[in-house]
Parts: C-alpha cells; structure tokens; sequence
C-alpha cells in the first residue's frame, strides 16, 4: 500500500528531519502551517535548552493551550526525540493497537534525516530476502555493485560484471533477456513489474516498491512494455 | 567433572564433531586448579583468580566457559578467541541503552558478523548465544546454524538486521537446538514460513520457543503440530497472530507449560472458532509467567484465573485496562512477584496490587500515552500505595506526569530492599506537584535509604542539590540515567567523583560541560561507557579526555549522521569507552573518534 505522506514535503528544523513521537501518525507527519510557525517563535536561546530539544510538535491545540504547568524553565511543548525513554519497539506496538494497520518496520529505524527507502529484494533461488535502502546509493551502477556484492554468494553470472542494462541497445538486451543470465526487475507504484534501468535513476528511487532478480528468460514478458514506457519517456 | 570429558579426539576447526580437544600441560598445580576452577562460575570470581599469578591466569583461560562482553568494542574477537580457548557460551552487547530510544543512527555498529566469523572457527563447541542490541544479519544466523552444531541456545534482545529467512536457516539446521528467543527484535518479514522449517518428525527437544515480537502470520497448524511433539517445551511465547482460540489449542497440546506468552489474546475477524465461555487455561497448571495480551478482549480475562493462584509473573504491559478489570485478576495473584502493566489501571489499580501482592518484587508501570501533554493516569498516590503495601520491593519502573517528593521519600523508607530505582515524570523540568520544590529530597533518599541499591533513573525538576546527595550517598550505583536535570557543571563532577562503583553513565539534554566531564578522568577507565548527548561539551573537551586518556575511544557523532558531530558550538553526541584494541575500524563516516 502506498503511503502518500511519505512522499509529502515536510517542514523542519535544519538538520532535523520530520520526527514524530505521537503514537497517531506515521514517521513523516506533516505540520500544519500554525504549527510551524509557533515552533519558530518557541524557540528562545537559554542556557538551559539545547537545540535539539525541540524537533516536533504534537498538537495544534497546544499551541493555544494556556495551561501552565509550573514550569520554571520555558515551557516548550514540542514533543522531543527519544523522551519519555519508551522503548522504539513498544511504541510501535503501541502505534499498531491505535491505528490498527502494520507500520513500516522502515518507520522504527528512521534516525531524523531523510527518511529511509527500504526495498525487498528477493532473488529466484536464493533462500531469503534481502532489504536496501534506496537512499544509500547515487546511481544504478552503485547499486548494481550493492546487490551484486549482497547476492554474490548465490550465482549472478553476467550481471554481476554488466551492470546496469543497456536500454539503447536493443539487440544487446534481447540477448540479455533470452540467456539463463540474471537481471533485476522491479514492482512500481503502479504495480507495474518493470526491468530496472529504464527510468532516471530519482524516479526510480521515488517509484520502486521492491525488487526482484530473475533469470533473463523469466524476464522476457517485461521487455515489451518496459521498452515502450522508455520510449514514450524518451 | 574430570577433565577426561572434554579430551575428545578431532582437532580445531572442520571437524565438526562440535567439542575441544586442548593439549594439557604436564603440571600437577595447573591439574588441581582446573578441577577447582570448574566450581567457579560468576566472572567477578573468575576475573579475580586471573589475577593472582601467570599459572592461574592461564588455567583459568583454560576453564572458562562462559563469556560475558558488556561492550563489543572493548575487545577485539580475535583477542578473545586468543585468551579463551573453550568456550560454551557467549553474552555479547552492542549499541548503547539510548539506542532504543531513536538516538543512536542506524548505522552506528555493533555488528555481530566479525564475532560470528571468528567463533566459527575459533569456538567449533559453543552451546549458547546470548545478543543485546547487535546487528544481526541473515547471513550471521546462517553462518551460526552452519558452524555450531552444538548450538542448544539463542537468544536475541533488541537486535535487528535480520528477517524470518534467517530463522528458517536456524530452526532447520540446528538439531541441538534447544531455546530460540526473541525479545523485542526488529524481525523482517520475507515471507517465508520459518516455523514449518523446523524438522517435522520425531520427537523434539526443544523448551522454550520465544517470538512475540515477530511481526507476521505464522502457520499455525504447523505451530500446534511442533508444540505436540515437543514434551519439555516449557517457555511458549507466541506473537499477535494467534487468536485466543488457537492460543487455547496449544494449552491442551501443552499442559507441561510454565512460562506462556498469550499473543493477541483477542478473536480474529472470519475466525470460526468461537471460544467457549466455559473454557479456561485450567489445563496450564504449571504456568507461573504469563504475558502477552496484546490485542486484549478483555471479556475473556477471567480465563486465567484458574491459573493466578500460581502466578509469580504478569505482565499485562500491552493491554489497555482500566483498574476495574484489572482487579478480580490481581486480587488473585498472592504469589506475583513481578507485575508490569500500563498506566491504563491507574492509581486505583495500583492500590489493588498494594493490597493482594504482599511478595511483590520487581514493579514496571508503562503509559498509554507517552506525551507530556497526556494526561497523569497514575501519580504519587499509586507509589505511595505500592511502598506501603509491598515492602519486599527491589525494582521499580514507574512512568508518571506528576509526583511528590513525599511519596518518593516514603518509598526509600518503607522499601529498604530496593535495588533498582527508575521513576520518569513525563513532563521535563517539573517539579513535584504539591510543593513546587524540585525533587532533590525524593531522590535524595532514596540513594541515601536505599542502601543496595545499584541503578538509578532520575526525572523532573533536579538541582546541582540532587547530585550531591547521588555522589554522596549513591556508593553502589553502577548505572545512571540523567535526562534534562541538573543546574551546572557541579552536578556532574559530584556524580564522577562521588559514585566509584559508577559503570554506565548516560546522560542527555542537561547542562554540563567539560569541566564537568574531567572530573572523571581517574575514573573513565573502569566504566563501560559514558554517554552524554545534548550538553554542553565541546569538541575540544572531548580531545583533551581522549588525549590524556589514549585506551579510551572518544566517539562523537550527530543522531542525522552529518559529519562532524557537532551541534552550534558543541559535541552532539559524546560516547565513549575503554578499549583493549583500539578505534574499532567500522565505524561509520558520521563517527568521528578523536
């Protein structure tokens, strides 16, 4: 299932990405503008208060909240990292009673900067999935590099050399997809299964779900409409 | 135990015959401290005898079979391997506590496949491995299942890295395998059936199977068929994909049960199996641990009281009930000794527990809410209640949003025996609520009352005062937590100078600096590590410690993992320890050890 709100611009502190501590909303919750606004004007240098301690903040009825609590040091609201000292894992659990759908196991080791991008990447024949973070890599050929390195133990043959898969080349890649040789493929948000090479490498990023490496022969149904995708692109 | 036992003939590593063969030397005085040292077991005792001459130190490497790493990078594995050559059982801890709380990037460290790697070749015998909060490939739990077949034990605490591919690797191939368990891992789900993947026939020897904490479907009916074949299973602690129904099913498969994790402990939707009203866990006679609840219905709670009578353990720290549900449970439980449940029963609830748990020892409150603008479901009224009512009590954890220093000092007056001591008042800076003075005095007595006690938690609206009375009283303490307290950098030289059992100290979002920290400097070598996030050190108060102190690994980073570490003008994040092997050579970019 896509989650939209995770492909919604988010503001924030530099340096600090989206974090929420709420149990209700999902890693990358968006701020309503009051909100941001408030947590500018909240910020008061003190000798007491340390920059990160004001990251997120809850709830727009704070903001308006006149309750005062007593407090000698100023009376930030913003939620913080990591306070209270609950532990990662039972807030998720938490979080799952409440909202009654699965979170992203991505969503409990998020650390504040941009959020993460975990794909499953299975192989035909290898005994377990592997996970990578999209993020990590620049290029295909850095992932191609990745994956050959992670799946290395299992044969790769030909791909492991080739890298990525040359799309201009026609006749290279019927080649490709008519040999036993391995190639990687990938589920898209439209649930579309596409050879992965065919799109710049951003939006591939942005549109990947999860991967999956099959024998070239298997992979011989994509070609068509992967093809025509890159020519309509092109 | 005669030495004979172990002299098996197979040599070092391909063998595979799972047991050492270690050449003697030919010394009567090593033979006579070996048959001793067999009986020594703690490692205070076994570290002191490696100290008293070279023969000793070298029999007792022969002997030790336990090994405990509190730190990963203390030492290095190959260091290890080259002092001890025959281990059965390893404890090894990673990431720092604070790591659990998001404020450790994800990529800090604290792999385990170095330490797999070596003791595949090095430990071919080892019986037991025991991980806190390491990374933990699929490729390290299959190396472990190809390496040991003597493996009888695992047990994974707050690990991540892997996924139910690698368990499936395990369970297949480790016929010796005896304990699996999960405690609050992050287990992927690559959709593989991992609990058909144990082997199917014959009898099986395991005993306790652990894994509530694993996030997908299981096959159940393979489930109930492994728990038929397995007569000394005693530990079953399911996730939240078992309905009640089917959680009934393998309490009459396994009436031999003394520890039983309920998963969701809930009806599914479509589930056809409507539960009788009648039925009841009487069939678990033996059960004395219960938990689980996670996805509670709580009308059919009276299920276990067949079962409370026998109770010493409850932990109801998943189930959102109020007091009202929670008493004709409690009221049975006159055994319980360790009760952890949310905030959700309120002081009310605690008043209960008070009343029936007179054996009460070890106390977890969790809030439903952790936001500090929730609103106080327990308060000091609950604490006040438990001291009074459970005088045997030796550790608390106890989230609240309000609390009086009163209740606090009570607790060190009327709990003596208290050796854990962890109270979290949500709200940061505040002060105790009838009074408004901070909450010196609370914490004051306890280190001053409580004089076993060797962990300490503190919260709420602390003064430079608190941590004089920490220095001066808290002689025991080993572990301390420090979050938004404390005035300035006295605070903290009180703490280094005062607490000389000090082991572990995490510190985070409080106003101490370096002259602060180099209070500590005669001290830092005896600790396992030192964390101080969001103070005030700088970078060059951090190079100082690391230059007059060259066997301490000065790391300093930032939790978005930009380089550098620093924050404005200080250290975000300072974490350090002693190491016997220098800077470890995998950290991270975003690391940056001085």
């Amino acid at each position: 299932m896509l989650h939209l709100k995770e492909t919604e611009l988010c503001l924030g502190l530099p340096g600090g990405g989206c974090e929420v501590v709420e149990t209700n909303s999902k890693v990358t919750g968006k701020r309503g503008y009051l909100e941001t606004v408030d947590l500018m004007l909240n910020l008061q240098p003190n000798d007491q208060q340390s920059s990160s301690s004001t990251d997120h903040l809850n709830d727009n009825k704070l903001q308006h909240s006149t309750k005062n609590k007593d407090l000698i040091k100023p009376p930030a609201k913003a939620q913080v990292v990591g306070w209270p000292p609950v532990r990662n894992y039972r807030k998720n659990v938490m979080a799952q009673k409440s909202n009654n759908e699965e979170t992203e196991k991505v969503v409990a080791a998020t650390t504040g900067g941009t959020v993460a991008a975990f794909v499953k990447v299975s192989m035909d024949g290898a005994p377990y999935l592997r996970k990578v973070d999209l993020k990590l890599y620049k290029s295909y050929q850095q992932l191609s590099d990745a994956l050959a390195k992670m799946f290395s133990s299992f044969t790769m043959g030909e791909y492991a050399s080739q890298g990525m898969i040359d799309f201009m080349n026609d006749s290279k890649l019927m080649d490709l997809l008519n040999s036993s040789e391995y190639v990687p493929s990938y589920e898209d948000k439209d649930g579309d299964w596409m050879l992965v090479g065919d799109v710049p490498w951003e939006m591939f990023v942005d549109s990947c779900k999860r991967m999956r490496i099959m024998k070239g022969s298997d992979a011989i149904g994509l070609a068509p409409r992967a093809m025509e995708k890159c020519k309509n692109r092109c | 135990m005669s030495k004979n036992s172990t002299s098996i003939a197979g040599s070092g590593p391909g063998s595979g015959t799972g047991d050492y063969f270690t050449p003697y030397p030919d010394e009567v005085l090593e033979n006579v401290l070996e048959n001793v040292l067999v009986f020594l077991k703690t490692r205070r005792d076994r570290n002191a005898v490696s100290l008293v001459c070279k023969s000793w130190y070298r029999a007792e490497a022969y002997t030790r079979s336990d090994l405990f790493i509190g730190n990963c990078y203390a030492v290095s594995p190959q260091r290890v391997l080259n002092r001890f050559k025959r281990i059965r059982s390893v404890s090894l801890k990673g990431k720092p506590r604070f790591a659990d709380f998001s404020l450790v990037p994800a990529d800090w460290g604290a792999h385990f496949t170095p330490w797999a790697s070596a003791m595949a070749s090095g430990y071919r015998a080892l019986e037991k491995i025991y991980l806190k909060r390491m990374s933990v490939t699929d490729d390290d739990l299959a190396m472990i299942a190809h390496s040991f077949a003597n493996l009888k034990e695992l047990v994974l605490v707050c690990c991540d890295g892997f996924g139910t591919g690698g368990l499936s690797v395990i369970v297949s191939q480790c016929r010796n395998l005896r304990v699996l368990e999960l405690n609050e891992d992050e287990v992927s789900d690559d959709e593989i059936d991992w609990i058909s993947c144990f082997p199917s026939e014959g009898t099986s020897n395991l005993e306790s199977l652990c894994f509530d904490c694993v996030e997908c479907a299981i096959n159940f009916d393979a489930l109930e068929r492994l728990v038929a074949r397995s007569p000394l299973l005693k530990k079953l602690r399911l996730n939240r994909y078992v309905s009640i129904g089917q959680l009934y099913r393998l309490t009459l498969r396994a009436p031999q049960l003394t520890h039983l994790g309920t998963g969701s402990f809930g009806q599914f939707e479509g589930d056809n199996q409507e539960l009788d009203s009648r039925a009841s866990f009487a069939a678990c006679k033996s059960v004395v641990c219960l938990s689980g609840f996670r996805e509670i219905a709580p009308e059919y709670l009276p299920m276990i009281y067949p079962v409370c009578a026998n109770l010493t353990s409850l932990n109801l720290s998943y189930a959102n009930i109020n007091a009202e549900q929670l008493k004709p449970v409690i009221r049975q439980c006159h055994k319980l000794q360790v009760f952890w449940a949310l905030d959700s029963i309120g002081d009310e609830g605690l008043e209960a527990v008070a009343d029936t748990c007179k054996d009460l020892r070890e106390l977890r409150i969790f809030p439903l809410n952790p936001s500090e603008n929730a609103e106080g479901l327990v308060s000091e009224v609950g604490l006040l209640a438990i001291s009074i009512g459970c005088r045997k009590l030796e550790s608390i954890l106890y989230f609240c949003q309000r609390m009086t220093n009163a209740a606090v000092v009570a607790m060190s007056e009327n709990c003596p025996n208290i050796i854990v001591f962890r109270l979290c008042i949500i709200g940061r800076y505040r002060p105790d609520r009838i009074t408004g003075q901070p909450m010196d005095e609370g914490f004051g007595a306890i280190v001053k009352n409580c004089k076993k006690l060797t962990r300490l938690a503190i919260s709420g609206l602390l003064t430079d005062q608190a941590f004089s009375y920490i220095g001066q009283y808290g002689k025991l303490v080993r572990t301390l937590s420090v979050a938004f307290n404390g005035d300035s950098d006295t605070g903290l030289k009180y703490i280094l100078e005062g607490c000389v059992s000090l082991q572990k100290l995490e510190i985070r979002d409080s106003p101490f600096g370096d002259m602060g920290l180099q209070s500590g400097l005669h001290h830092f070598y005896n600790m396992r590590f030192v964390w101080l996030s969001s103070c005030r050190v700088t970078r060059q108060g951090c190079l100082d410690i690391a230059t007059r102190l060259p066997k301490l690994v000065v790391e300093v980073f930032r939790r978005d993992e930009e380089e550098g570490g620093e924050r404005d003008d200080f250290v975000e994040t300072l974490y350090m320890y002693r190491s016997l092997d220098g800077p470890r050579a995998d950290a991270p970019q975003f690391v940056k050890i001085l």
